[in-house]
């Protein structure tokens, strides 16, 4: 038993970093009223941006090349999701077709930009990407290390750190209460003096900045190039996951959690006594049946921010 | 107001499908400048032709390998690039059907279709054509003027499955598959044979990702595999591959001293195995799509034809082969054995299995 969890728990860890970061900046966006179909697209971007600085300054900044190339597409990831919020925020257009239309720019600009730089429709592999590594001391702890300090991603960690660093903004301070405010009920919001559309604004491009980490971790740590397939569906599953966390950071973490859990659970199975006459199919069935069951309110109810979704128009009741 | 907005989005995701569709839009103009200059100075009267799918002519795997086999053939005969051979790219789906017809109308006499991504085109295209000869690889298209160009998978895969056989110190290998499938199973079927004909004692995991894309899922089964002492896995699986290479590197890494290995698929993966002054690919199940073109352009060209046919091209025609790039890893008796294994298949003396029914009937037999 215990070794199946110390084979389950780093590759579920692994699994779940990129939906972590980009769930996160889903809650952060959909609790200001903004629904973000757009994470999908801005992982795209984050993935090629991180893949693309990658290549281009391995040589020259060596070991540290990974870390930057996140933090560049994490910038590029807020800067791209200013689209969404001019167009459904000042521009009050339909939140979820103008998502989709980022998800549809994203993936046409990343593989155009793919095939106009590099010739094919694929990059090379990058040459320094992310690496596990066994945290010193911790790790010798026996049976706790090996499962969650041996062989891990820093970035899992940080992932986790994030999403307690969101819960405690979202919660514990006044501009968290003020953005959760703009997302229930903007009117009231606004004539007690916030600026709805600047809050709107700042939740917009913070989810596009942790969508664009969230794709970068991904493409840094598991996929090592871009390509149109690079990120199909983590997006959509990481939104999922939103929505199965009940729009809280903690519960978006712990399901995005769940989500690898699953993943890593399915594959392992067949070398679990007891999993092993389950079918794979449910195990990976499992966490699209329970965000289901969660939206359908079986598993308390799933309350979504009042004012989601809906454009705020200054001035109307 | 509101509407303006709407019209603005509108615009905002045509951009996206614009800019994806742009890339093509230059290289195209530009080919059928060459072809057309192709046709005035034509020096042979048989041309040859092929369309890639949208990995491109520089993929790196088998629409790159036509090419090269295309190139060959022209200096063969002599015959200048765009005189008497060319290729069009394919930037997208919906430049299969103008690529074929506009290779059609400049006259190729013989016309690849490269890839299994092009059969329903070919097979419209075929249908209103059928003085023009046509062939594609990897896939059946039932066509009088069509050759169905087919691989011997399952004889390659037996071959490195001899190799990881000798290589593995844990008794444990592994194959990860894309998507299981007839194709695919021709694969496994290959390496769990040849595998068992080496040591019948050596266990073989098998595991199917179900995308030929998912990374992640690659990486999380290369993950439990390692864990569970399987030191060799083969992989047939496309992109997902990556997250197998990813995962193995990233263990040999950490832990130089740790033999664990990659078995690459369809061309020679040595590149994607490097990791610092380590390779963990050890070698690779390698198709040369350049040996069948070539070999079927000059079948063609002696009115030799093979439509409706479907040529099974393997370790006979030298189409089929195993990658010794890795010269540390590749020591000397690994390729002895791989040869005295390959003499065993060309002389008859074993039929490799390609589906799982006579994979068992083969082990039944060791």
């Amino acid at each position: 038993m215990i070794d199946v969890l110390q084979s389950i728990i780093p590759t579920a860890l692994f699994f779940s970093a990129p939906l972590i970061f980009t769930a996160l900046g889903g809650v952060f966006s959909e609790r200001s009223g903004v629904v973000n179909i757009g994470l999908e697209g801005l992982m795209v971007m984050g993935a090629f941006v991180g893949i693309v600085f990658n290549l281009t300054f391995a040589d020259a900044l060596g070991g540290w090349t990974p870390w930057i190339s996140i933090i560049v597409a994490t910038f590029v990831g807020a800067i791209f999701s200013i689209i969404h919020a001019v167009a459904s925020v000042s521009f009050r257009a339909d939140q979820v077709v103008s998502g989709v239309a980022i998800n549809f720019l994203a993936l046409g600009l990343g593989v155009y930009l793919t095939k106009q730089w590099y010739g094919k429709g694929q990059t090379e592999m990058v040459s320094q990407p992310f690496f596990s590594n066994d945290i010193p001391f911790l790790s010798d702890i026996p049976i706790i290390g090996p499962m969650f300090f041996k062989g891990v991603y820093t970035t899992s960690y940080i992932a986790i750190l994030f999403a307690v660093i969101a819960w405690y903004i979202l919660y514990k301070t006044p501009f968290g209460l003020r953005l959760r405010s703009v997302g229930e009920h903007p009117m009231a919001a606004d004539t007690n003096g916030i600026n709805v559309y600047k809050m709107r604004y700042i939740a917009v491009i913070i989810s596009g900045a942790l969508g664009g980490l969230g794709g970068s971790v991904f493409a840094l740590t598991i996929a090592s190039n871009f390509s149109h397939s690079t990120i199909v569906g983590q997006g959509f599953i990481s939104l999922a996951a939103v929505i199965f966390g009940k729009w809280h950071p903690l519960g978006a973490l712990g399901a995005a959690l769940f989500f690898g859990l699953a993943q890593s659970l399915s594959v392992v199975s067949s070398s679990v006594p007891f999993l092993a006459s389950v079918p794979d199919i449910f195990l990976l069935i499992a966490p699209y049946v329970l965000t289901i069951l969660a939206l359908a309110g079986f598993i308390g109810r799933a309350d979504a921010p009042k004012a989601n979704g809906v454009p705020y128009i200054k001035g109307t009741r | 107001m509101r509407k303006n907005w709407t019209l603005l989005l509108a615009l905002l995701l045509s951009v996206g499908m614009v800019l994806a569709a742009c890339g093509g839009g230059a290289d195209k103009e530009e080919e059928t400048k060459d072809a057309d200059k192709g046709e005035e100075e034509t020096t042979t009267d048989f041309k040859v032709a092929m369309v890639t799918d949208i990995g491109g002519v520089d993929d790196k795997s088998f629409n790159q390998s036509a090419w090269e086999g295309l190139k060959a053939w022209g200096e063969e005969h002599g015959i200048e690039e765009k005189k008497g051979f060319d290729y069009a790219q394919s930037n997208d789906k919906a430049d299969y059907m103008p690529n074929l017809t506009r290779l059609i109308r400049d006259e190729y006499n013989m016309i690849f279709a490269i890839g299994f991504e092009l059969k329903e085109d070919l097979n419209k295209v075929a249908k209103q054509y059928p003085d023009t000869h046509f062939a594609i690889v990897d896939d059946v298209v039932e066509q009088d003027n069509v050759a169905s160009i087919n691989f011997k998978e399952h004889q390659g895969s037996f071959l490195v499955g001899v190799a990881a056989a000798m290589k593995t110190k844990t008794n444990k290998v592994g194959f990860v598959g894309g998507v299981d499938s007839p194709l695919i199973s021709k694969f496994e079927s290959g390496f769990i044979a040849g595998v068992k004909s080496v040591n019948p004692d050596i266990e073989v995991d098998v595991q199917y990702a179900e995308s030929f894309g998912a990374a992640d899922k690659g990486k999380v089964i290369a993950s439990n595999m390692y864990n569970n002492d399987i030191d060799v896995i083969y992989h047939a699986s496309g992109g997902t591959g990556n997250g197998v290479f990813n995962e193995a590197k990233d263990l040999k890494k950490n832990d130089p001293d740790r033999d664990i290995w990659v078995i690459g698929v369809d061309r020679d993966q040595h590149e994607e195995g490097q990791i610092g002054d380590h390779n963990v690919t050890l070698t690779s199940m390698v198709k040369r799509v350049d040996v069948a073109v070539h070999d079927l352009s000059n079948k063609a060209m002696n009115g030799e034809h093979h439509g409706g046919e479907v040529l099974e091209y393997g370790l006979e025609e030298d189409a089929i082969n195993v990658a010794t790039t890795n010269e540390d890893a590749m020591t000397q008796d690994i390729i002895d054995a791989v040869e005295d294994w390959k003499e065993k298949i060309l002389s008859g003396d074993i039929e490799v299995p390609k589906t799982r029914e006579e994979t068992e009937k083969f082990l039944e037999a060791l």
